[in-house]
């Protein structure tokens, strides 16, 4: 569900060394694997089978009445009357009908590690932090896939990473390399993956290591001259952005998962954020990128913004997706706080001109987010509501079941911004639309956030679901946001999903060419014997619905193993061609065999 | 050899099919002009009523599509694109329908008259209405009717009406524009005008496949068209015609409409208005220029009676489902939809196996009456037959092609005898029972001339044909199987497959074959004779049965006209046309050198004088290469490759002809 972006990242190894490692490994039963984490006991703050926080959760109250856990959001402690009625009438769920997940995982069904002595052994002569516990392991043996989060919930664990390692911050990373010199290591990456990126190849013989960069997380400096700041990977979004704060910067880069992704996971996986119109995706924020491979490190040797040598070897390393090496540090671009933000929303419009964000959602989802409003305390409120609802219905003579909502964000300088708000609204206006204030356009955001705290939700009563993306031509994205949803209910149907699905998109990108379209799609399995064998044979027939569309395999999840069948047709024979021969020359041993991609 | 799905073999009798109900009858009992007046209101693709005629063309030409081609035109050619602007409004409005309710109640009221008249029953499946009317609001509705009459399109309307279902917009030939008041009467009724053949013109072809695009992504109407692409003149399906199929998939392709639904339509008349009309056409008369006053004489036959008709609504076909994994569509991706893309091989088979597969489902319904039965019988006896011989040899036709899975319209408690003099009766124009003899009608000779007297036995014989070619889609494959047995003189398997296959693309175009089916058709062909006893199947081997040898002999009576015209075309072509014969030249003179041998009594069957065979058997020649095309003069010459098409003519003739003709050859 919802993450947006996966962060791989990866440990390296320095390569030149790999040829010497005769005493490491006799054959390739002895190799191990490295994930990589962003906190020491990320599972103490976070859920172990489910999205986020462990203290933020919805529940259905004593009443009946659903509310949002917590302290950390904007509807935390909230009582929402209208989401129990949206939920049983849109999935045919009920409250009785409940599929709670198991309390703990059973230790049993987790496989014993594989473990090699002598990599141990010199693991304990670095004196970089390890563990082989069961609860370290699980932890980072998944992303946030349906059947991942479903394989916690009440199902097993083929394969698991072995151990993991917290190199930490040691200047120029020099523990991660000379950890490397002495042993190899296979990377897999941790976080939000939505893409497999992080299971274990059930087949791997090798140990596999699982390289949390949760201790590599600082700002090593910051360059107001040219608004450049230079950090380690692991530094976790909303840290960073915090981080910045103090010294009035940003970066301006926010996917939805940034509570917990990675600075070098959204290099790994070409990251977008969704203010991206104003400060741009990853690939056009990062100056400088440090990756270390099996062959050694990797960087440009200036700070230069645009360089013409050749084709951009930070190509090679974003989206590799923890195939080729760990990135460990990275200069990105920062900005001055912006002076001024604002919400907004228009209700049936169609706009070209990008405020710094933009969301278009169907009518199906202008509906979800209703059903997420909170109890309003004042009867002048409430009373307040109807009368809006009254103008837009009546007056205005939309229909509920047909409006759909753009939410906007504006930012910059004062003036700027209502300048810009009064363009877009002139737009909107001319076509039908009609400003909806600011409240509707907060909530659409918030939908981002807590859409996958939902889902948890959702599980509890036999409903499961997930989100998937796409970038497709501006011509094309009615089409394709018709054609992939009905495609998906005509599946459900045809599987024997006995309610109807939610199939509902939004528009959550806008390029100069094009869109980022992004899908939700859930539905109720009471009476499918294996629902998460249906659940991803519907999204397999949307995928490819979305490529005989137009759409791309993906604008940001990435593909790790999920997605890797279309990655040939995607990108021709001799594109995988290219980027076999690099994998092979960045390593050939396959340490970072994570296996995504290719 | 190769082929993507083996054939299972199931029971043809096993088929379920839909009742009947006479949509005439309520008419017969209640007011037509209350019918013409009453509240019309058809279920909607998406509940979107659609938008005005006028609207819908102005939406044509402000299209990308058509605007890119005119910009590409003028380009070419220098002409401003004002100009060309203008001229595509021109051929749009030539072009383009006009639904009027108030025409379409009108024709309501004449056509219940009119059919009233002519016809004794119109019978409709109204399970086939039902499905329609879901389907047509779920996806754009493709409507492929069979075409054998000018009534096909008519009866269609006529009926969607009477079950309040949206009426069509039906693609037309332009030359019943040619039919003043008529011609602009049948726009306002949904029809719109193509041009016969615009082949190089890109700017009709850019309006036109714009415009069926544009009704077809709007849902505007179900569009109709005939796969056929003309009427039969023989009563046989067509090779489709794949112009119009082409542009209706076009939509789904491209990913513009989640999918199409395709419903193949059969309909069968009993007795066709146009039988004679046919006759004189393949025989070489000129086609007269359709008329109003030609219709108006038509009046006459108002006084006659044609039987029933029935209209078989098949079972929509989802085009998405159809090209599950047999295509990608993703050849759309890299070019702006709007500029045209040749499309690559894969999706041009796939077209046209889907045009073979609409054919082959409206045979399957086809009602057979009694009355071809009959002919079948007839036609093979001539000059005479006794009527108790005749009647109890249609007897055994009917159990045989019921058992082939023929949807025969056999009437319940009247005894058989009583059917067939029905039967004979009706078709008083061809055929007349005189004491118990039953002959061909032969009109009194006012000429000596031979030749005259063999067009005008002819022109009833292939009259008769026509019905008898009714049920041949029922017979081919066992029939082509069971001359295979019959040919070939041993009993080894692999032998009797290569000469069904040998058959099988010599009459490619006579009959309908799928492409790439050769193994499924000849395992059709052996699994239907063996459930008639007719054969049995050994592991290498084929063997005839005792009970074989009647049905062998009648497939090869049925068949012989085709053999035979098949071999006289060989014949003329290795005699008469070793120099190349231009295309224009080609029916005329085979007819002449036709018309020397069956005068001479060397060849038995007139068949070979139907134009429809000829062109038949040369398209099948050209596309094994044993003729080919060139372009001499500014005229198309065929050039023949003779000893092919000897080749070909001798193993057509293996046992049919006298062993010593061959011989004498060499």
């Amino acid at each position: 569900v919802c993450s947006g972006h996966c962060w791989s990242v990866c440990l390296s190894v320095a390569g030149c060394y790999i040829n010497k490692m005769y005493y490491l490994m006799p054959d390739d039963s002895t190799n191990c694997f490295v994930y990589i984490f962003t906190f020491l006991n990320r599972q103490d703050l976070l859920k172990w089978n489910g999205w986020g926080y462990s203290d933020s959760k919805f529940i259905f109250n004593k009443k009946g009445q659903a509310e949002f856990t917590g302290k950390r959001y904007r509807l935390s402690g909230m009582v929402l009357p209208a989401l129990r009625e949206w939920f049983e009438k849109t999935f045919g769920a009920s409250l009785e009908h409940k599929t709670p997940p198991r309390s703990a995982l059973n230790t049993s069904d987790i496989p014993a590690p594989i473990l090699n002595e002598d990599f141990l052994d010199d693991l304990k002569a670095t004196k970089i932090p390890f563990s082989h516990e069961i609860e370290d392991r699980i932890f980072r043996a998944h992303g946030h896939c349906l059947h991942e989060i479903f394989a916690l919930r009440e199902g097993k664990f083929e394969r698991v990473p072995d151990m993991v390692v917290w190199p930490s911050k040691y200047p120029n990373n020099k523990s991660i390399l000379s950890f490397g010199v002495k042993y190899f290591i296979f990377t897999l990456t941790g976080g939000t993956s939505v893409s497999s990126a992080l299971e274990c190849p059930p087949d791997e013989k090798r140990s596999i290591v699982s390289l949390d960069t949760s201790q590599m997380n600082r700002i090593l400096w910051i360059d107001e001259k040219n608004l450049t700041a230079h950090v380690e990977a692991g530094i976790i979004g909303q840290d960073l952005e915090r981080l910045l704060n103090v010294s009035g910067y940003c970066t301006g880069h926010e996917p939805d998962s940034m509570e917990f992704s990675t600075l070098g996971g959204w290099v790994a996986t070409r990251a977008s954020g969704m203010k991206k119109n104003i400060y741009g995706n990853i690939e056009d924020l990062v100056v400088h990128i440090r990756m270390v491979t099996p062959r050694g490190v990797i960087e440009k040797s200036c700070q230069g913004p645009r360089m013409s040598t050749g084709p951009d070897v930070h190509h090679f390393i974003m989206g590799s997706e923890g195939t080729l090496g760990v990135v460990t540090e990275v200069t990105i671009k920062i900005r001055p706080v912006p002076e001024y933000q604002k919400y907004g929303s228009v209700e049936v419009a169609k706009q070209r001109c990008a405020p710094a964000s933009i969301r278009l959602m169907d009518n199906a989802q202008f509906q979800f987010g209703h059903a997420l409003k909170p109890q309003v305390a004042s009867i002048f409120t409430s009373f307040l509501d109807g009368l809006k609802k009254f103008y837009i219905t009546k007056f205005k003579g939309f229909d509920p079941n047909q409006l759909c909502v753009a939410t906007l964000l504006f930012e910059g300088d004062r003036e700027k911004v209502l300048q810009h708000e009064k363009q877009v609204y002139d737009i909107a206006a001319k076509f039908g639309g009609l400003a909806a204030g600011e409240d509707n356009g907060q909530r659409g955001y918030m939908l981002t956030f807590v859409i996958a705290y939902l889902r948890d939700l959702g599980m509890d009563f036999y409903v499961i679901g997930e989100s998937f993306e796409t970038s497709v031509p501006w011509d094309r994205v009615l089409d394709l946001c018709r054609n992939v949803k009905e495609r998906i209910v005509r599946e459900c149907k045809e599987r024997g999903v006995q309610f109807p699905p939610l199939s509902t998109c939004r528009v959550t990108q806008t390029y100069d060419a094009g869109a980022c379209v992004y899908f939700y799609f859930a539905f109720n399995y009471r009476g499918i014997a294996d629902p998460i064998h249906v659940y991803e044979q519907i999204e397999s027939a949307a995928r490819e619905e979305i490529l005989a569309n137009g759409g791309s395999l993906s604008h940001h999840h990435g593909v790790g193993k999920l997605r890797k069948r279309w990655l040939q047709e995607a990108i021709s024979d001799v594109g995988i061609g290219m980027l076999k021969s690099v994998k092979q020359y960045v390593d050939p041993n396959n340490i970072f065999g994570n296996r995504n991609l290719l | 050899m190769a082929s993507e799905n083996a054939y299972s073999p199931q029971d043809p009798t096993l088929k379920k099919r839909d009742d009947f109900e006479d949509v005439l009858e309520e008419r017969r009992n209640s007011s037509d002009v209350k019918y013409a007046f009453r509240c019309y209101t058809p279920v909607l693709y998406n509940g979107i009523p659609p938008c005005k005629a006028s609207l819908l063309k102005h939406t044509v030409l402000k299209s990308d599509h058509v605007l890119f081609v005119i910009q590409q035109l003028s380009k070419e050619s220098g002409e401003s694109p004002e100009i060309i602007h203008e001229e595509a409004v021109e051929i749009l409005d030539e072009m383009a329908q006009n639904l009027k309710l108030s025409v379409v109640r009108f024709f309501a009221f004449m056509l219940s008259k009119a059919f009233k008249t002519l016809f004794q029953r119109v019978r409709v499946n109204e399970e086939g209405i039902q499905r329609l009317q879901q389907a047509i609001q779920q996806y754009p509705v493709v409507l492929l009717p069979s075409h054998r009459s000018y009534i096909d399109f008519l009866m269609l309307s006529y009926v969607l009406y009477t079950y309040d279902l949206s009426l069509p917009v039906i693609a037309a030939g332009m030359d019943f524009l040619g039919m003043k008041i008529v011609g602009e009467m049948l726009r306002m009724s949904g029809a719109f005008f193509i041009r016969r053949s615009f082949g190089g013109d890109k700017l009709y072809w850019a309006l036109f496949s714009e415009y069926v695009k544009t009704m077809l992504r709007k849902g505007y109407a179900p569009i109709e068209f005939f796969l056929e692409g003309t009427r039969s003149r023989t009563c046989k399906s067509l090779v489709p015609k794949l112009g119009l199929l082409n542009i209706v998939m076009e939509p789904f392709f491209k990913g513009e409409v989640f999918d199409v639904s395709l419903v193949p339509i059969s309909i069968s008349y009993e007795r066709i208005l146009e039988e004679s009309l046919y006759a004189y056409e393949l025989l070489g008369v000129p086609k007269p220029k359709e008329s109003t006053s030609g219709l108006l004489k038509a009046r006459k036959i108002l006084s006659d009676d044609f039987g029933s008709i029935h209209v078989y609504f098949g079972h929509p076909v989802s085009l998405r489902s159809l090209a599950q994994g047999k295509i990608s569509r993703s050849y759309c991706n890299l070019v702006p939809r709007h500029i045209p893309v040749k499309p690559p091989k894969d999706i041009f088979t796939f077209v046209n196996d889907i045009g073979y597969k609409m054919v082959r489902l409206q045979q399957e319904n086809m009602v057979i009456s009694p009355w071809v039965l009959v002919a079948s019988i007839l036609i093979q006896s001539l000059p005479q037959i006794d009527i108790n011989h005749l009647t109890e040899q249609t007897v055994w036709l009917r159990n045989l092609a019921q058992s082939f899975g023929a949807f025969v319209d056999w009437p319940d408690h009247i005894s058989v005898s009583k059917v067939v003099a029905s039967s004979i009766s009706l078709h008083h124009s061809i055929v007349k029972n005189t004491g118990g003899r039953v002959t061909l009608i032969e009109e009194k000779q006012d000429s000596s001339n031979l030749e005259h007297q063999l067009f005008k036995y002819a022109a009833t014989v292939l009259m008769c044909a026509s019905y008898r070619n009714q049920i041949l889609h029922i017979f081919v494959r066992p029939a082509l199987v069971a001359i295979s047995v019959h040919s070939v003189g041993s009993s080894r398997k692999e032998e009797i497959f290569s000469y069904f296959s040998f058959l099988r693309d010599i009459f490619s175009h006579e009959f309908i074959f799928a492409p790439g089916h050769t193994v499924q058709d000849f395992e059709e062909g052996c699994y239907l004779l063996m459930k008639a006893d007719a054969i049995q199947i050994l592991k290498t081997d084929i063997l005839l049965s005792e009970r074989g040898h009647k049905i062998v002999s009648f497939f090869l009576a049925m068949f012989q006209p085709f053999l035979e015209g098949y071999q006289v075309i060989c014949r003329y072509l290795s005699e008469e046309a070793l120099e190349g014969v231009t295309e224009n030249q080609y029916v005329s003179a085979v007819r002449k050198f036709a018309v020397k041998l069956l005068l001479s009594g060397a060849v038995k069957s007139c068949e070979v004088l139907s134009s429809d065979l000829q062109k038949n058997a040369l398209a099948a020649l050209l596309k094994l290469n044993i003729c080919r095309k060139t372009k001499e003069m500014e005229q198309v010459v065929v050039k023949v490759n003779r000893t092919a098409v000897n080749s070909v003519e001798d193993t057509l003739g293996r046992k049919l002809t006298p062993l010593k003709t061959a011989l004498a050859r060499l």
